[in-house]
């Protein structure tokens, strides 16, 4: 075991971890972090996505070792300040983008990381980018209403199912 | 998976000495590998991360056409190949999803060669040169079968040289579930030729068509193949598509590639 040191929400964090300690069990295992899901564990399903430096990444298909000093957002570093929802997870609140919730985290961190590359993305640009991310409940279009609102946009005007 | 020792050099004489470690092998942007050591059909005893290499990293004009650094993301070619050598942008732009994009590597695809997998069509088409960490290597005699390429022990790939051709596509039949190429074909025409890579179809890998590129190469149109078949023979049969859907597809995307060429 070796002590990996990374900043996960804007914090310096160390935990033992093995090479092949997934940074998906360093979060969940090493910090307590469980909100970063493992789904299908074969990089498929997208419920494990955080931001490593910033880009979208599926936790479960990156060493913790090879992560090691980068910059890590996870779900729990989604909310506000003051502990409100942030935008994106306002907008899945409001717009009932989840069922059972289970994708909802790599969802929301998936839908933040299109966010930020553009801020006004279209339908079709949405489904697109959420492609890496698998809903069993599949409540895709309230997931696809929810970013639109979360970019400010109308979601009533989205072609109706 | 089975443990093992973590590596990560800085620099490219690093990593070869790192490699000559017994039971040592590379490590790039994890995608393909990662998934095949949870299989454990994979136990490396050492395992060399080369993603901490800055100088296998980006995309840049030189000597020969366009240089990518082996350990670039597929986002990053997709983003700064897009001005240089749009066809190639775009294929890199369309592998997996966004996050898979983030991580996965050129060199880490052409290393492994899945014959299914969008790089080495392109690699193969454009005729480019694959530098490793000791010689250059023509993609010719690069890919050498399914999952199989020059690469020796310890070797890996440092940098791939692409020459522009005057235009190109790649046009990918999406097998949606996992996101490779049920069929994939390049296109590319040169002024003293033209060069067809198809991915995704054959038992032997990504293979170059010569009929269509003689064809093409007389005449760069979509019409110019209309007379040609492609023998179902050698092509890959799975439940995602029999051989002769496969052969079929070849020739369909070839036509689509040379259209959509640009």
């Amino acid at each position: 075991m070796t002590k990996v040191t990374m900043t996960v929400n804007g914090t310096p964090v160390s935990a033992e971890a093995e090479g092949r300690t997934l940074l998906v069990n360093f979060l969940r295992e090493g910090l307590g972090l469980t909100g970063t899901h493992v789904g299908c564990d074969t990089s498929q399903c997208g419920a494990c996505v955080v931001h490593v430096d910033g880009k979208a990444v599926k936790s479960c298909t990156v060493f913790a070792m090879d992560v090691a000093g980068s910059d890590v957002r996870t779900i729990e570093g989604m909310a506000n300040a003051d502990g409100s929802l942030g935008v994106v997870q306002q907008a899945f609140q409001d717009h009932h983008g989840l069922q059972c919730g289970f994708c909802t985290p790599g969802m929301v961190m998936s839908s933040a990381a299109l966010l930020a590359e553009n801020p006004r993305p279209t339908e079709s640009e949405i489904r697109h980018y959420l492609e890496g991310n698998i809903c069993r409940c599949t409540g895709y279009h309230n997931i696809v209403k929810a970013v639109l609102a979360a970019s400010g946009q109308d979601a009533g005007a989205m072609a109706a199912e | 998976m089975h443990n093992f020792e973590f590596v990560k050099p800085s620099t490219i004489a690093d990593a070869i000495k790192a490699l000559s470690a017994e039971g040592a092998q590379p490590l790039s942007g994890g995608q393909t590998l990662l998934p095949t050591m949870k299989q454990r059909l994979a136990a490396p005893d050492v395992l060399v991360s080369l993603t901490g290499i800055s100088e296998m990293q980006g995309v840049c004009m030189g000597d020969g056409g366009l240089h990518i650094g082996a350990a670039t993301p597929h986002a990053v070619v997709a983003r700064d190949a897009a001005r240089h050598y749009p066809a190639l942008a775009a294929l890199a732009g369309g592998i997996g999803d966004p996050a898979v994009r983030n991580r996965g590597t050129i060199g880490g695809s052409i290393a492994n060669n899945d014959p299914a997998a969008c790089y080495p069509s392109a690699v193969l088409a454009s005729g480019a040169t694959v530098v490793t960490s000791q010689r250059r290597i023509a993609a010719d005699d690069y890919f050498q079968g399914m999952f199989t390429t020059a690469l020796e022990e310890g070797e890996f790939v440092t940098e791939v040289v692409f020459p522009i051709p005057e235009r190109a596509a790649y046009v990918k039949f999406n097998q949606p579930a996992s996101r490779f190429a049920l069929t994939g074909v390049f296109v590319a025409k040169f002024a003293d030729g033209v060069r067809v890579a198809v991915t995704g179809a054959s038992n032997n890998g990504v293979f170059r068509w010569t009929e269509a590129e003689d064809a093409l190469s007389a005449d760069f149109s979509a019409g110019a193949i209309a007379g040609l078949t492609v023998a179902a023979d050698d092509m890959i049969s799975d439940l995602h598509g029999s051989a002769a859907y496969r052969a079929n597809l070849v020739k369909v995307l070839t036509g689509r590639a040379v259209t959509a060429a640009r």
